[in-house]
């Protein structure tokens, strides 16, 4: 098992024709993702080969894609001015799981593409500005490096791409069963308390990473979460301590304002909730090898 | 991007909300020619600071005539509110005020929505508001998809128990506001206080509003209310280069791959750096996924020109960027800086992880750059730009 993403996942990619769009199918082909279409509108009934022999037809809609293909996972890569309709496209075809990397997204189109998908009741969102989801060894949405780690027992969720790749990188030899990049974006849909869930509910997975950063509080609702609701040792990772108030630090979210959003706050709160809290990525790393070695 | 109250008050007006006259002034005489063409018995000669507290601290002021406008305006500007030099002034038709509102619209992260707020208690600061007197303040969530139409506007006007006299008429100032909201792409819409004059008629008197940059490219005269006076010097010069940099106060210049890792980074530095007397980190720069050579020049460039950096910490996580494409890009870095009359003169530590890690660091030692060391871990390599600051302090 891993969470939201297995290798019965069937993948469409909307944008594959563009240049970041084909680079990342190529890449996620390459670390065995079942792609099975790709969608651009007006360019239906076209054709993309990659390297490896594999062609993949393009749609010209998510639901003439989803109709022809089965897809039960989208990867958004279109430019910020089309994701909005991306998403909508994805919700009205009723795809189980939308993720968008786009990055740059006005929150207003966030917060509607979001509500729309809530209310679908069938489509869970990941992101925006977000690295996507890996199940090592099954399956790939998005854009994490996938020859940095190994299939394993830990699961990981994450504001944060490189952090990430950092922390699967540092604890390859042990490996997860999934890391989710769940974005940086004020509002997002998937968040550490629907990864929290989620691995917790997942039999493979047998502790859990959490890494934040500044800004809102999602961190500190993860920390009520986990208090109530997570039997499995979580260790935890903020960034952000040092980021003085009101200067955004590269993600649109990742501001503090006033008293609220701060990095200590949400160490605290980590802490407070049982959750061992690293001071850095390495020592976070270490926390969970200590824990790993303990199971 | 949070606004200034005269830009608030520009938008305002734009989208039908009833405002005050008022004109922005720079100097004296642009204040006098100001409170002349607003003419009345009365102006408000207002700071323009984007932080709260003006009032108390002397940056609102009355005058009687132009004349009086330009002297309260030649004391106002210059001043320093919360450090914030004062660069212009709000002439404002004066106003009677009979009764103080305040209302607000805003992206509610938590919830994934937008709140709106409201209270017939307006004029103080909404945060003490809230905590002495919360229930003077309706909270209410409004719906993305849904918005605020004139019935939602009636069930946030009622829940604050607006006076009946009233309350049609802030029906329509609330529904105006919402339009504010979407049609600008903003994060919030304040008005403190929203009066009620004598005579009855309700006004904007004072607003605040935060846009959002990332719908900048469907809003042309957004880039126009950007402040460049505030922007620091070496900000305004990355953001000409496209750089992700913010200029923080220490000695260690940082340049890394992906916010969260450069904010990670800066963390590290200062845990270092405590054992060091308080050795802190220069700036957050973010190259980005690519950490092309150009985007390294540009980024060190910047970096070497804070004369308060001693040394520079780069810290390079190889995902979809290997190493070795990175290692590449530092050595070329060096060339194109020299090309252009710099060199490299502090020191620099480089941390290598991730794809093709080693072939990287090979890259740069056989590269043999003057100053530059290679440390493998990041608590490591923090530690060593951390101490190189120190002594170079």
């Amino acid at each position: 098992m891993a969470i939201f993403l297995t290798e019965a996942s069937r993948v469409i990619v909307q944008g594959m024709t563009g240049s970041e769009g084909r680079k990342h199918t190529q890449r996620m082909l390459a670390s065995g993702t079942n792609i099975v279409g790709g969608v651009t509108p007006g360019k239906g009934g076209q054709t993309v080969e990659f390297d490896g022999g594999t062609t993949v037809p393009v749609f010209g809609s998510v639901a003439e894609a989803a109709d022809a293909t089965g897809a039960d996972v989208t990867v958004i890569f279109v430019p910020a001015r089309f994701t909005k309709g991306a998403v909508y496209e994805a919700v009205e075809a009723k795809v189980p799981l939308a993720i968008v990397i786009t990055e740059g997204v006005p929150v207003h189109d966030t917060a509607d593409f979001y509500q729309l998908a809530a209310n679908s009741g069938t489509t869970r969102l990941i992101g925006p500005n977000c690295p996507g989801l890996i199940s090592p060894g099954r399956s790939n949405a998005g854009i994490i490096p996938a020859d940095i780690t190994t299939a394993g027992p830990i699961g990981l969720v994450s504001k944060s791409g490189t952090l990430t790749y950092q922390m699967m990188y540092e604890l390859r030899d042990i490996g997860f069963s999934s890391a989710v990049g769940i974005g940086g974006d004020p509002v997002i849909g998937t968040t550490h308390i629907d990864a929290l869930a989620a691995f917790e509910a997942d039999p493979e997975t047998k502790a859990v990473v959490m890494i934040g950063e500044i800004g809102g509080d999602a961190e500190e609702r993860a920390a009520a979460y986990i208090r109530e609701h997570v039997t499995k040792p979580v260790v935890g990772y903020v960034a952000g301590f040092t980021a003085p108030e009101g200067k955004t630090m590269g993600h649109a979210g990742a501001i503090v304002s006033g008293s609220s959003g701060t990095a200590q706050a949400k160490q605290e709160a980590l802490e407070a909730a049982g959750v061992k809290v690293g001071k850095t990525p390495s020592e976070t790393a270490r926390l969970m090898r200590e824990i790993v070695a303990g199971l | 991007m949070d606004l200034f109250e005269y830009q608030a008050r520009d938008l305002f007006d734009a989208h039908g909300v009833p405002v005050l006259p008022g004109i922005v002034a720079e100097t004296p005489e642009a204040a006098r020619a100001a409170a002349q063409q607003i003419g009345g018995d009365l102006v408000v000669v207002k700071a323009q600071v984007k932080t709260g507290g003006r009032g108390k601290a002397g940056g609102v002021k009355l005058a009687k005539s132009p004349d009086e406008a330009a002297e309260k305006a030649g004391e106002i500007l210059g001043m320093d509110i919360k450090g914030h030099t004062v660069h212009r002034v709000l002439v404002a038709a004066g106003a009677d005020i009979a009764e103080e509102y305040y209302f607000s619209v805003l992206l509610d992260r938590a919830n994934r929505t937008y709140l709106a707020m409201a209270s017939r208690e307006g004029g103080m600061e909404i945060e003490q508001l809230a905590v002495e007197r919360p229930e003077a303040l309706a909270r209410i969530p409004v719906d993305a998809l849904e918005g605020i139409d004139a019935t939602k506007a009636a069930e946030i006007v009622d829940a604050a128990g607006f006076p009946a006299d009233v309350r049609d008429q802030v029906i329509d100032v609330v529904v105006k506001l919402w339009g504010v909201f979407t049609a600008e792409d903003a994060t919030l819409v304040e008005v403190n206080p929203l009066v009620k004059t004598p005579d009855g008629t309700i006004v904007a008197l004072d607003g605040k509003v935060s846009l959002d940059e990332n719908a900048g490219f469907r809003h042309a005269g957004h880039e126009a209310l950007v402040d460049r006076s505030a922007a620091d010097p070496l900000e305004a010069a990355a953001k000409a280069k496209d750089l992700n940099y913010v200029k923080l106060d220490g000695s260690v210049g940082i340049i890394g791959n992906g916010a969260g890792l450069v904010m990670s980074t800066l963390d590290v530095v200062a845990y270092a750096g405590e054992e060091l007397g308080g050795t802190r980190p220069a700036n957050f720069l973010d190259i980005g996924g690519g950490a092309s050579a150009e985007v390294m020049a540009n980024g060190l460039e910047i970096i070497l020109s804070d004369a308060q950096v001693k040394s520079v910490f780069v810290n390079v996580f190889g995902g979809i960027t290997a190493c070795d494409a990175v290692a590449n890009g530092i050595v070329s870095a060096f060339k194109l800086l020299e090309g252009r009359g710099e060199s490299v003169t502090r020191p620099l530590v480089v941390r290598l992880d991730g794809n093709n890690a080693e072939l990287g660091r090979q890259i740069l030692t056989d590269a043999g750059l003057p100053g530059v060391a290679q440390v493998d871990t990041m608590d490591g390599a923090a530690r060593r730009a951390a101490e190189l600051a120190a002594q170079g302090a």
